[in-house]
């Protein structure tokens, strides 16, 4: 049974956040993701593994807007009602990025200003969507700077002056500051010391617990979907192969790709 | 030579009429969509780019043979670049020019407003070298095309927001970027910040022309500007606080004039017809004599 | 008292009457004729030609006269010029095929239907100063010139079109489309090969060398060969709508590179060479290398080639920035006053350090950075 149904029919009148149906792109010959549907629910966190290559980053462009699929669908439940992000308008596009969604990057400095200060990098999400009093940006900033464990007088510093893991958690919290309704991450972990994405992870936890994020996390590392997704989407060659609860894909796969995965027999 | 002069070279200010109607749709869509940056087909002029050549192909499409024409730079109609240009549209145009804020029915100008407010029947054409009040923000014309078309202005205030985080103010003190009509982010010249509340609610049109980036704007008569800051934060029109030591103004735009090398200095007026004026009325400021 | 700056007006007539006299030299010397330049300075005249972008040898000599053998200068006054004139139509497409070549080089192919034909080139020669110049009216007859082997009639095809018979080379698509004009509409980007290939060949050459220069050394490499590099006359042809047919105006020189490069193929297309292309006013044979290979670098987009994020691969930077009209106008105008906006800044900056000159220290305060 699929766990979209299960969520679907008991006393949840509320629509998917997220709808996804018939996705695909390719580059030339080659399938860069086919045949992806499914449906994310308000607070809950997805998680797609698959080794590189898998198309699993594709997929991820396609869905945030950032590459353009050759078919399929994305409806995203608006303010407005459930629209299709991929035939909106550029600007409606461009709104929803600056507000109801946001997109942590593997690579920090893809996602932030490297030449901002910390808090001008939190503030940006606040002016962009019309915050105008400098004394409650800082403060915002501040508060947000203190629960992704920066400290408060490295408020002024850039991220520049800043170690991978704290560049990492300031991305989180720019992203966080203007409580999105969706959030993409792409290897939120990756290219971080085992023992800082320990407190990252952790970090994460608590922020997706505390705010009830809807979140779609891309990732390779199968410790990063076990601690934050309810659910999990297996990719191979473009396609997904299996889906299901977290648990009972990792305790129980059913495919022989993702047994072989989560036995990590394979290098990922 | 007058503009009858049918030995001229030149047509009636210089540029042929085919120029001056593709200048003038330009300037049209300007003033329909107030604060917007319309690419236009620069011409090259006798002067070199950044020198003036946007606003003296604006004001060379404007012109007529009854106009009056005053040239100001920095204020002052007697500073270099602004009596070569006067002199240009003298000897291509034929037109009467005049020093008189009052007298003139056109007014270009570099860096200033005139103090002496302006009138329904005068336009005000604005010399610009940057047009794009991103670019200091954004390199690339592509993407801050794309900044306007969507009015993600959020990058303009993270500037603002980085000023105040370091200095206590937002320091930009001259091309103060403004609000137009609570759409367009525009780049004002670059006037001193004192005089941008004059943008706002101006009786006169205001044309702004830049030559080499090839972009006009406008901002037709008593349209909406508001100057780009925080409300615990408000913008400020700032001028040294002295009053003109020639005229007594206490509301005008100083220029510090260094008197010696012992530091002796004094601030006198930067709108010159505005001090002269008010000292052939009789006032006087400290160091001055009665007119 | 303080008597307000006035005398801008006497000044500038001043400076003028300055300049004039300065542009004279001594008058002990004789005076240099137009006609002098146009022959003997006949490159300098070929770049002002160029870069201004009209031909007229004449005129460009006596703007290099007037402009005291400043060539940036020369090309302004040429621009300026330029621009009022009527416009009366469009030429034909000239004709290269058919140019009568004073040089013809290719670096890819030893011999080829034509030959190789040096014509007038420093190439091979020694950079020796030759001090037998210095004595006037010495060296005119100094060499025996050859006839021009431009009178040599045997046609000279492209060499593109050898490779082109096997498929060897990409092959462009013949377009009656009429080309932008950036002279008549501002630049849109991204702008088309052609309106690229005009601003180009107004270009500033030292700008365009060092684009072109800066991809061989890596930055955008694009692998050149020189298939082929000619300098001759090509007739000029119009239509004439009342007679129903094109007649010749004039004749012009022309020099047209044309470089071949590899391509590894793409998702479409099988590995075969690309061409880079340059065309230019005169004899300015290193403005069309150059030319070639920025146009080539240009075009890694239509390629489907990967972009390395190189300047010469940055069709924004390169187009914005190689006027040299636009370039030094706004480098120069720093030298106008700026005093009301110098003024402005000054005041800030007194503000803001009598803010932290009263502010107490901080421990910590980047006030330490400053006082170092």
């Amino acid at each position: 049974m699929s766990p979209a149904r299960n969520l679907a029919e008991p006393a949840a009148p509320a629509r998917p956040l997220l709808s996804v149906a018939g996705l695909g792109k390719s580059y030339g010959g080659r399938i860069g993701c086919a045949d992806v549907s499914f449906d994310l629910w308000p607070g809950e966190v997805l998680g797609i593994v698959g080794e590189s290559g898998s198309g699993k980053s594709t997929l991820l462009g396609c869905l945030a807007g950032q590459l353009a699929p050759d078919r399929g669908q994305v409806i995203f439940d608006t303010a407005e009602g459930p629209q299709d992000t991929l035939t909106m308008s550029e600007p409606q596009r461009r709104r929803l990025m600056r507000g109801d969604w946001a997109f942590v990057h593997q690579n920090p400095r893809d996602g932030l200003r490297m030449g901002v200060s910390a808090s001008g990098n939190v503030g940006e999400r606040l002016m962009a969507v019309g915050a105008r009093h400098y004394g409650d940006i800082r403060a915002e900033a501040a508060d947000w700077l203190g629960r992704v464990e920066i400290a408060a007088d490295r408020i002024d510093d850039r991220p520049r002056q800043f170690s991978g893991g704290m560049q990492q958690r300031l991305q989180i919290a720019r992203n966080l500051v203007t409580n999105p309704r969706l959030v993409f991450m792409d290897e939120p972990t990756g290219g971080l010391d085992v023992s800082v994405q320990a407190r990252l992870l952790d970090l994460l936890r608590g922020l997706v617990r505390q705010m009830g994020l809807s979140a779609i996390i891309v990732t390779h590392d199968l410790a990063v979907v076990r601690l934050l997704a309810d659910r999990l989407m297996v990719m191979k060659d473009g396609r997904v192969i299996e889906q299901g609860l977290t648990d009972q894909v990792l305790d129980d796969p059913q495919a022989a790709y993702t047994q072989l995965l989560v036995s990590s027999v394979l290098q990922v | 030579m007058s503009p009858g002069d049918s030995d001229s070279p030149y047509n009636f200010a210089y540029l042929d009429e085919d120029t001056k109607r593709m200048i003038r749709r330009a300037i049209l869509k300007g003033v329909a969509v107030p604060g917007y940056q319309v690419p236009f087909a620069s011409r090259e002029m006798p002067m070199p780019y950044g020198w003036g050549t946007g606003g003296v192909q604006v004001t060379a499409a404007c012109l007529v043979p009854e106009d009056r024409l005053k040239v100001i730079d920095q204020g002052a109609d007697d500073t270099t670049n602004a009596v070569s240009i006067r002199k240009f549209f003298e000897r291509t145009a034929g037109i009467a020019t005049t020093e008189t804020t009052t007298e003139a029915s056109l007014i270009q100008t570099r860096h200033r407003i005139p103090e002496t407010p302006l009138t329904e029947d005068q336009i005000l054409v604005y010399q610009v070298p940057i047009p794009e009040p991103l670019r200091f923000l954004e390199p690339r014309e592509t993407e801050t095309r794309k900044m306007h078309a969507l009015e993600d202005y959020g990058l303009m205030h993270v500037k603002l927001y980085e000023d105040i985080a370091r200095h206590g103010a937002i320091a930009t003190s001259y091309a103060y970027p403004v609000r137009v009509g609570d759409r367009y982010v525009m780049d004002p010249s670059p006037i001193p910040k004192f005089d941008n509340p004059k943008l706002s609610d101006n009786a006169a049109l205001q044309l702004f022309g830049a030559g080499r980036e090839q972009r006009i704007y406008a901002l037709p008569p008593y349209t909406k500007v508001v100057s780009l800051d925080f409300e615990d934060h408000p913008f400020q029109a700032t001028k040294a606080e002295h009053d003109c030591d020639l005229c007594g103004a206490s509301d005008s735009y100083l220029d510090e004039v260094i008197l010696d090398d012992r530091g002796g200095r004094m601030f006198v007026c930067s709108d010159t017809d505005f001090c002269t004026r008010r000292r052939a009325a009789g006032h006087v400021g400290c160091l001055g004599e009665p007119a | 008292m303080y008597v307000a700056v006035k005398g801008g007006e006497r000044a500038i007539d001043a400076a003028h009457a300055l300049l004039a006299e300065e542009r004279r030299g001594d008058t002990a010397i004789a005076e240099l004729s137009v006609a002098q330049i146009r022959e003997q300075l006949r490159l300098a005249v070929n770049r002002v030609m160029a870069e201004g972008s009209l031909y007229d040898p004449d005129l460009a000599a006596l703007a290099i006269k007037q402009a005291r053998g400043d060539l940036i200068e020369a090309i302004f006054l040429i621009r300026a010029y330029r621009t009022t004139l009527p416009r009366f139509g469009a030429s034909r497409p000239v004709d290269t095929g058919k140019m009568a070549c004073l040089r013809r080089i290719s670096a890819t192919f030893k011999d080829a239907p034509g030959g190789q034909v040096l014509g007038p080139t420093f190439d091979y020669t020694h950079r020796l100063l030759d001090f037998k110049l210095m004595a006037e009216g010495g060296a005119e007859t100094a060499a025996e010139a050859p006839e021009p082997a431009s009178v040599d009639p045997a046609p000279m095809p492209h060499i593109a079109e050898f490779l082109n018979r096997d498929g060897l080379i990409e092959t462009d698509a013949p377009s009656d489309a009429e080309p932008g004009d950036l002279t008549r509409n501002p630049m849109q980007l991204p702008a088309d090969r052609a309106l690229r290939m005009q601003a180009l060949t107004r270009g500033d050459e030292g700008f365009l060398l060092s684009l072109a220069y800066s991809t061989q050394r890596g930055y955008g490499r694009t692998h050149a060969f020189v298939g082929e590099l000619r300098i001759g006359m090509v007739e000029v042809e119009m239509e004439i709508p009342e007679l129903g047919f094109a007649v010749t105006v004039g004749e012009i020189e022309l020099t047209e590179c044309e470089t071949v490069n590899q391509f590894q193929g793409s998702k479409t297309e099988p590995p075969q060479f690309t061409k880079g292309y340059g065309l230019v006013f005169g004899q300015s044979e290193r403005k069309a290398i150059s030319l070639s290979l920025v146009d080539r670098a240009l075009r890694w987009q239509e390629l489907g080639e990967e972009g390395q994020g190189v300047p010469a691969q940055d069709q924004e930077f390169v187009l914005m920035h190689a006027d040299n009209v636009q370039a030094t106008g706004f480098l120069e105008h720093i030298k106008l006053p700026h005093y009301v906006d110098f003024q402005s800044e000054l005041e800030l900056i007194r503000k803001l350090r009598a803010e932290a000159q009263a502010a107490p220290a901080r421990a910590d305060s980047p006030a330490e950075e400053t006082a170092e």
